[in-house]
């Protein structure tokens, strides 16, 4: 029953089922485990971010394409929700009508995207995806008649979600379904074509899959899975602006995570969100504990200053490019078979 | 395989930067006003080449894509502005001479610094994974996460001034033409750098081996001809440039903050796949079409200006696919 949800992609490690059981019970009792509202804040970035790493995985670790436009397509789910609730009267209506529109405009760009650059190597892919994200951002921030510029978009959300707990349920109800789409999806054929795309395309080319198009849909879908989180991510925060989904520091954020969690096994995508959101939201505490301990000492209070907390985090990022390609969950697993 | 025919230049790409400078000759009107644009247009170009340059051969030679290349810009950038504030009599002293004093250990600090910088990320960050573009683009957006953060640690998180010298100040006045001292610099310092790249590259062994790498690594390296080293040298010098570079921009824009690398390089990204990824020539005509497009259009109509490059960019791609100057590669 459960192998048939999770798409017959079981965790395959005793030691990874019981991480992803707790966190999986964590957030679903989010609201009565850990009152207050920072940790239900973290709670439903976590769901967010999963879904967003997960997406992300789908191209990085399945396809074998690294984009830096993700973030791009965060924010049009976030601005085009956030446009149509300030704009619009307020309902579930403009919701729907906001999310179309921006999965919409995400598929259309997406597609250009991809079959503009997807043909050529996946330098020229990732070179052009920055180009493109960061002349987005830039575009957000001067349209402030239509995106509010650099302040943003604050706006009011039906009557049903002004409650925090049912707000929550439905990000967290989304990204669970969203999620199981996902890996629904990397164990299909379609996923199997993907990858022997990433292992050898030419050899997949040899095989009659046309890579071009596969690497497209592949992005499309990408695509739309980001739009969806971002519009979730809007509708809890109530709020759209260029820090919170276009900015350059959430795309390396997402990086940090899909790397750390483990590419190309969607499982990495929940482990490596939850760890760096907590990490984000507490491991500043721990250090500024520690940072005020090392007073006097060179050096060493700078480095791990608060503030600094990337820092680790990316040498922790570094290391695990080089020795554990697939994170922490590629370790687990291996574990596990021996 | 490649047929062996001598290859003619090709004029075209010069004769469009051209035909823009008058285009935009024509749009502006003004002449006086076109001057001073063309001037800070062909500034910001040379500069961008300057940056880029070494990019875009280390990519012909080895195939790596350094996305950490922006680390060496800020780095050059920073130890400009802590050798120039050392040294901060000499830059508000009104002599040139003494001004250069201060100015010249700054550029060839920053420089320095960044090359050696660049050695040590070639050996430490890159050489791992040769051959894995993948790995590639994660490991050095990893090292440029975590140098940033270095860069915090050592030099502070707040903007750091960085003056230009007091000489360099306030504009050159012909007719009601008005030039910014030190964008003349920028100008002459970029030629020089371009002429002698070009010597470098187009009368000496070593440029010869360079461009034979280039174009076919293989067979330099039959020939009994180290790639690898002439790639580590290559690697440094870029490295170095890119400092120079990040120095000089610094001082345009008189101060200097962490993200001066990341946002270089996406005009830098623009600019060699303009030019053709691997192409020298290629990235000079590219940033100086950046460089003259995004000051024409920013005087024309300043709401399209951010996007001028990305547009120029589609446009050169959907007329040469592979840049302006595609390198032939088997």
């Amino acid at each position: 029953m459960i192998s048939k949800f999770l798409s017959g992609d079981g965790p395959r490690s005793r030691i990874l089922a019981g991480m992803l059981a707790a966190i999986f019970v964590a957030l679903a009792l989010a609201p009565f485990l850990f009152p207050g509202t920072r940790p239900l804040d973290v709670a439903a970035r976590i769901c967010v971010f999963v879904l967003l790493v997960a997406s992300y995985d789908l191209l990085l670790g399945y396809t074998g394409i690294v984009s830096f436009a993700h973030t791009m397509f965060f924010g049009i789910g976030g601005y085009g929700v956030a446009i149509a609730l300030s704009k619009l009267d307020v309902g579930w209506s403009a919701i729907a009508l906001g999310a179309a529109a921006a999965v919409a405009v995400s598929l259309v760009l997406s597609f250009l995207i991809g079959l503009f650059s997807l043909r050529v190597k996946a330098i020229f892919f990732a070179m052009i995806t920055l180009a493109v994200a960061s002349f987005f951002a830039i575009l957000a921030s001067q349209l402030s008649d239509i995106t509010g510029g650099e302040d943003g978009i604050t706006f009011k959300v039906p009557e049903l979600l002004r409650s925090r707990n049912a707000a929550y349920y439905m990000v967290f109800g989304m990204a669970l379904a969203l999620f199981l789409a996902l890996l629904r999806a990397v164990n299909s054929p379609f996923g199997r074509v993907l990858l022997a795309i990433r292992e050898n395309d030419f050899r997949a080319e040899a095989l009659g899959y046309r890579t071009v198009i596969y690497r497209t849909l592949a992005n499309c879908l990408a695509a739309v899975v980001a739009t969806l989180a971002g519009a979730l991510y809007a509708l809890w925060l109530r709020y759209t602006g260029p820090n919170t989904t276009l900015d350059f520091g959430i795309m390396i954020d997402i990086l940090l995570m899909v790397v750390i969690g483990g590419m190309g096994t969607m499982y990495g995508a929940v482990i490596g969100a939850t760890i760096f959101v907590i990490a984000q939201n507490y491991l500043q505490d721990a250090m500024k504990a520690f940072s005020e301990a090392m007073k006097g000492v060179p050096l060493l209070p700078d480095l791990f200053h608060p503030d600094r907390w990337l820092l680790w985090l990316g040498v922790l990022f570094v290391l695990s490019v080089y020795y554990f390609p697939h994170g922490i969950v590629g370790q687990l697993r291996a574990r596990s078979k021996r | 395989m490649t047929p062996a025919v001598v290859p003619r230049t090709d004029w075209i790409p010069p004769a469009l930067l051209l035909a823009i400078a008058l285009g935009g000759l024509a749009l502006i009107g003004n002449p006086s006003t076109w001057v001073t644009l063309s001037v800070a247009g062909l500034a910001m170009g040379l500069l961008i080449f300057i940056m880029s340059s070494g990019l875009t051969l280390v990519f012909g030679l080895m195939d790596v894509m350094n996305f950490a290349h922006g680390l060496f810009i800020a780095v050059g950038a920073y130890v400009a502005a802590s050798v120039m504030k050392f040294l901060s009599a000499s830059v508000d002293s009104e002599s040139f001479l003494v001004n250069l004093g201060a100015l010249a250990p700054a550029m060839l600090a920053a420089a320095a610094v960044a090359g050696l910088l660049g050695l040590f990320f070639e050996r430490v960050i890159i050489r791992p994974v040769y051959g894995q573009h993948l790995k590639q683009i994660l490991i050095t957006t990893g090292g440029m996460i975590v140098a940033e953060q270095l860069i915090h640690v050592l030099w502070g998180p707040d903007l750091l001034p960085l003056p230009r010298p007091a000489t360099l100040r306030g504009s050159f006045l012909i007719g009601d033409m008005a030039i910014e001292k030190f964008r003349l610099v920028a100008v002459v310092l970029g030629l020089a750098i371009f002429a002698a790249m070009l010597l470098l590259l187009n009368r000496t062994k070593i440029g010869l081996l360079i461009r034979a790498g280039v174009e076919n690594k293989e067979m330099v390296e039959a020939m009994g001809y180290r790639v690898r080293r002439l790639f580590v040298a290559v690697f440094v010098a870029g490295s170095a440039l890119a400092g120079l570079g990040g120095a000089l921009w610094g001082m345009y824009q008189e101060s200097v903050t962490v993200a001066i690398g990341a946002n270089m390089m996406v005009l830098i990204f623009i600019v060699i796949i303009i030019g053709g990824l691997g192409s020298v020539g290629g990235c000079f005509v590219g940033a100086l079409l950046v460089g003259l497009v995004a000051n024409y259009v920013g005087y024309l109509s300043p709401k399209i200006a951010l996007g001028s490059n990305i547009l120029l960019m589609v446009i050169v791609l959907l007329w040469r696919p592979q840049g302006l100057y595609p390198m032939n590669k088997q």
